[in-house]
């Protein structure tokens, strides 16, 4: 089934694109920003204390293993895609790689193709993120509260996200595709929904959904946990309705659960491949940001463009990113809110 | 156990508030000190420096004689019960209690007979395999007790302990600790907002405001002394009442009457140069229905009034009045009428102390006797007692 | 507690419809995979025709045994120094004082947003440069470089919650640092290092993209990029019934993992640690 073509690791001749200019020093220490960071902050106006020190040092030391390996493995594929992309850098003419600016952000930025995917990606992404929270926050309090079989409910639950997507992708497109499918079947007319751009999108979305609601939902069990039943009985004994315990006492304590949840799911929807690549892989329109730089950057052998939309794709991941934790405000992790006294 | 120097010490956060400021006292060995004041006034940041959790800005802590500034919480020898207990709720009693000795790595057999004893002066016993969790608060209270008293350390700080129990188990559990600490003989710094609190644990009291110590001494002589409004105002229930006066011809007129100036008084306010206005503090205490006073009655001065509430405590009665032109506008004694949330201090109230006999009924007018020598006088700008020893 | 029978018909209601929605497309998959080649196009929800062909077959034919070791192995490894890692880092995240620290959140965060797609040919040739490549260790380290930022925000926005006092008491009470971390703090947030490491081995698990770009030969190859090599009993057989197969017995050691560590998913451990 899976054309082997499109997936097997990249041939050897990306190699020649490989051979670019070794990473300016301005552009490592850019990136490499964490790794810097652990260095000391020089000069401080006040004597620090040795309590002060040592947590210090905890901390850098703490944060040393995860930061390490995170650089070590990312630096050099981050900096090579950075540098790509102002590259012309087509496999098709390997002799023909040079410098070239912005050109490649123009014509991808100028591309109807590049939007298009553009506005399909966050149609999947707002509808999908949407549901899976009302749905994820049903399905945690079911998880988290249910009084009859809690651990089987909680296993059966996360069972969704724990099959391989490509895997559940296939499960979906069979029972879509006429004469295979038990839900093609109870279409009336015999129709294949996966050839039509709007049911096709429609069940790209469905797929996400069932696929990544447990994720949420396991997200925010775990904010769940952590909000006392006392408070929960306090505002039930002040009388307040299950909806405004719900909404006044649970929701606002779970915010920094429901911050990371729907961050990490936005990233996640953002660069939608698996599902979209087995159920139509981009045809009818359906193609979403990442299917259309794979196409290009592996599929079209164009590294440079490719490596362009994965920088266009990135920024567009931060900046939803920035929304997110601007808008959540203090509920942030790290930020000092909480105070230490 | 040990002696506690804290030498000029000052905490300044990196906003640049002074939290504390030049803090000097000598806690001896065995003594138990309070600290005590309004929220806000540096007292549990000065416990905290103590304990080495938070870090000196400034002066020297001395414990034994040796500069400890540097020095980690864990090797002070200094056990600390927290205002939430701060119990580890994975934790039995039995393992809550034996942590510090587990850490100190006690061996096991040594480690079980201590924990045993401590839990027998606590009364904890049955509820040593429990955890934290099926506690009361009172049980929980005393595991926290538990784990300071368990490894006998130098010194025991506390920081509002009985805050979160109900007033009658607060009661239990002082007499509790005041108990323990004199057993004990371990030296103890305990920090409060509640007078009582303080008047009835502490050997000495240090009262503090805005980082500031305002007075230090015994329960007794900051009740009797006060130096100044703020102390007079805080120490004492009901508090002190005060009023504004102004100093004419051998006395001081206020709404209370004309008050004459007894020798005591007149020379200690000559001694500091009284301004003509000043505000004038009488103890609840001080007052009686003067249907009951004899003989010395002669002496002393009245004013009639209607009595706006009375509450009658069994072995006393309270009956309060409301005064025209009584009002007292003093920051230092806003800032405790911010702290407890009432508005008697400083205000037109005036509370009087009657004895049970006192016939007198709400409604009435009653006619009150007070001792022209029981006042103090206060400078209303600086709030410096003028009468002060 | 005491259970209404309102009560319990509720859960009980709210408890099938939650089975219903998982399990309705994994039986699919099963189905598929149990369904006999002659009956397989027949578009039933349940087979006419039931046959064990495909799961002999892609253990026999397929080789699928070793993609199977390899990826509990890689998700194992990877999931449990990403969880030692991640919890370090979130502990000194959200608790300690030190400069640097939004730099190393905002990193991890940026790592994670970056297309997974355009990392995999750069790191595919640095791999066989240094050797890594078709080792463990070349997708092990991938992966936990993945686990991390989500185990590091997870994990802070969850000791963020486990009370100050509690350390400072472990403190007093003579702890260092790390033995107030690691005696009081991790148990107590045990629930949240549960729920992320469940999170992070499915991550693992369910990788594609890396597998299938690190790999060369089963050494390494994990269980679903061995999948899309399947092609069927002989060249001109659909393999689909052999791929669903290999999902229905892909999905079973996350069922494994998932039983044995729900249980530690616990709620309402703080209570009693502070106040009365």
């Amino acid at each position: 089934m899976t054309d082997d073509g499109e997936t097997r690791p990249p041939r050897d001749e990306t190699r020649a694109g490989a051979d670019v200019p070794a990473p300016a020093d301005g552009t490592v220490a850019a990136t490499g920003g964490a790794a810097t960071a652990t260095a000391p902050t020089g000069a401080h106006r006040v004597a620090v204390s040795e309590g002060k020190r040592s947590e210090r040092r905890l901390g850098w030391l703490l944060c040393l293993p995860a930061a390490v390996i995170m650089v070590v493995v990312t630096i050099y594929p981050i900096v090579y895609a950075l540098l790509l992309s102002f590259q012309r850098a087509d496999l098709r003419f390997p002799n023909d790689n040079k410098w070239i600016g912005v050109t490649n952000y123009v014509t991808v930025l100028t591309n109807s193709f590049w939007w298009h995917a553009f506005v399909i990606t966050m149609i999947v992404t707002v509808i999908s993120v949407a549901v899976e929270l009302v749905l994820g926050m049903a399905l945690a309090m079911v998880m988290h509260r249910t009084l009859l079989g809690r651990g089987l409910v909680r296993t059966l639950a996360l069972i969704p996200y724990g099959i391989v997507t490509v895997v559940a992708a296939f499960g979906w497109r069979y029972a879509w595709t006429p004469g295979y499918g038990y839900l093609a079947n109870l279409l009336s007319d015999n129709s294949a929904p996966l050839t039509q751009q709007v049911p096709a999108v429609g069940i790209i979305i469905l797929a996400e959904i069932w696929k990544t609601t447990p994720f949420m939902a396991l997200l925010l069990m775990a904010g769940l946990a952590i909000v006392p039943d006392d408070l929960q009985r306090a505002a039930s004994m002040d009388g307040a309705t299950t909806w405004q315990r719900f909404t006044q006492v649970t929701l606002p304590l779970m915010k920094p659960a429901i911050l990371v949840a729907l961050l990490f799911r936005t990233l996640d929807a953002v660069r939608i491949y698996d599902n979209i690549y087995v159920l139509t892989n981009g045809a009818q329109g359906t193609s979403s940001l990442s299917i259309l730089t794979y196409h290009n950057l592996i599929g079209g052998l164009n590294l440079g463009i490719g490596s362009t939309m994965s920088i266009l794709m990135f920024i567009t991941v931060a900046i939803i990113a920035f929304i997110f934790i601007k808008g959540f405000g203090t509920a942030a992790p790290g930020t000092d809110s909480t105070g230490r006294r | 156990m040990a002696e506690i120097v804290l030498d000029e010490i000052t905490k300044r956060f990196p906003d640049g508030t002074v939290a504390v400021d030049k803090f000097s006292l000598d806690v001896a060995d065995h003594e138990f000190i309070i600290l005590v004041g309004p929220s806000g006034c540096g007292k549990t940041t000065t416990l905290n420096m103590i304990a080495g959790l938070e870090d000196i800005s400034d002066g020297e802590l001395r414990i034994d004689g040796k500069r400890v500034n540097e020095v980690a919480p864990r090797d002070r020898d200094i056990a600390m019960v927290f205002q939430s207990y701060a119990l580890y709720p994975h934790m039995t009693v039995r393992e809550n209690i034996g942590f510090p000795l587990k850490l100190a790595k006690v061996d096991k057999a040594q480690a079980n007979q201590q924990i045993e004893e401590a839990a027998a002066i606590l009364d904890l016993t049955p509820y040593l395999d429990r955890k934290p969790g099926a506690l009361s608060g009172g049980q929980r209270q005393r595991v926290a007790m538990g784990r300071a008293i368990v490894r006998s350390p130098k010194a025991f700080l506390m920081d509002e302990p009985l805050s979160n129990l109900d007033a009658k188990l607060r009661v239990q559990m002082r007499t509790s600790i005041s108990r323990i600490q004199k057993r004990l003989g371990t030296t103890t710094v305990y920090v409060t907002h509640d007078q009582t609190e303080a008047m009835t644990l502490g050997d000495r009291i240090v009262i503090m405001r805005a980082g500031l110590i305002q007075q230090v001494g015994s329960p007794q002589e900051l009740y009797e002394d006060p130096v100044n409004l703020f102390v007079a105002g805080f120490i004492g229930s009901p508090s002190m009442n005060f009023v504004p006066g102004t100093i004419a011809d051998n006395a001081i007129d206020t709404v209370l009457g004309r008050i004459p100036l007894t020798d005591r008084i007149r020379t200690t306010l000559d001694a500091h140069e009284a301004p003509r206005e000043v505000i004038v503090g009488i103890r609840p205490e001080a007052f009686e229905d003067a249907a009951l006073v004899d003989g010395s009655r002669g002496a002393g001065v009245t004013f009639t009034a209607p009595v706006d509430i009375l509450e009658s405590m069994g072995s006393v009665k309270y009956a309060y009045f409301s005064l025209e032109n009584a009002h007292v506008d003093s920051e230092h004694l806003a800032e405790l009428e911010r702290d407890s949330g009432t508005e008697e201090i400083g205000q037109a109230q005036i509370v009087t102390e009657l004895d049970a006999r006192s016939q007198v009924r709400e409604g009435q007018n009653l006619e009150v006797w007070f001792d022209p020598d029981s006042i103090d006088v206060f400078e209303p700008s600086s709030g410096a007692n003028l009468t002060a020893k | 507690m005491a259970t209404t029978a309102r009560q319990r018909t509720g859960w009980t209601i709210a408890n099938v419809v939650v089975a219903i929605y998982a399990l309705i497309p994994v039986l699919w998959l099963l189905s598929l995979s149990l369904k006999d080649k002659s009956t397989f196009t027949d578009g039933h929800f349940i087979p006419r025709k039931w046959t064990f062909e495909n799961y002999v077959n892609i253990f026999q034919v397929g080789g699928f045994l070793r993609p199977l070791i390899n990826s509990i192995g890689i998700a194992v490894i990877s999931t449990v120094i990403a969880i030692v890692f991640g919890t370090f880092a979130a502990y000194a995240i959200a608790r300690l004082q030190f400069p640097g620290k939004s730099l190393m959140l905002g990193a991890s965060l940026l790592i994670a947003m970056f297309p997974q797609i355009s990392l995999v040919t750069p790191m595919f040739q640095i791999e066989r440069q240094i050797g890594l490549f078709n080792t463990w260790p070349g997708l092990i380290l991938p992966y936990i470089t993945f686990a991390l930022p989500l185990t590091i925000y997870t994990l802070s926005a969850f000791l963020r919650e486990i009370p100050w006092e509690l350390e400072k008491a472990a403190k007093m009470d003579g702890a260092t640092p790390f033995q107030a971390f690691r005696q009081v703090i991790v148990p107590l947030a045990m629930p949240g290092v549960v729920t992320t490491a469940i999170l992070a081995f499915i991550q693992c698990w369910n990788d594609f993209v890396f597998a299938i770009s690190l790999t060369s030969s089963n050494t390494a190859r994990t269980a679903p990029a061995a999948i899309s090599y399947f092609t069927g009993a002989s060249q001109f057989e659909d393999p689909v019934g052999s791929i669903m197969a290999a999902a229905v017995v892909i999905t079973i050691p996350i069922i494994i993992f998932v039983l044995i560590f729900q249980r530690r998913i616990v709620s309402g451990l703080t209570s009693g640690a502070v106040k009365g």
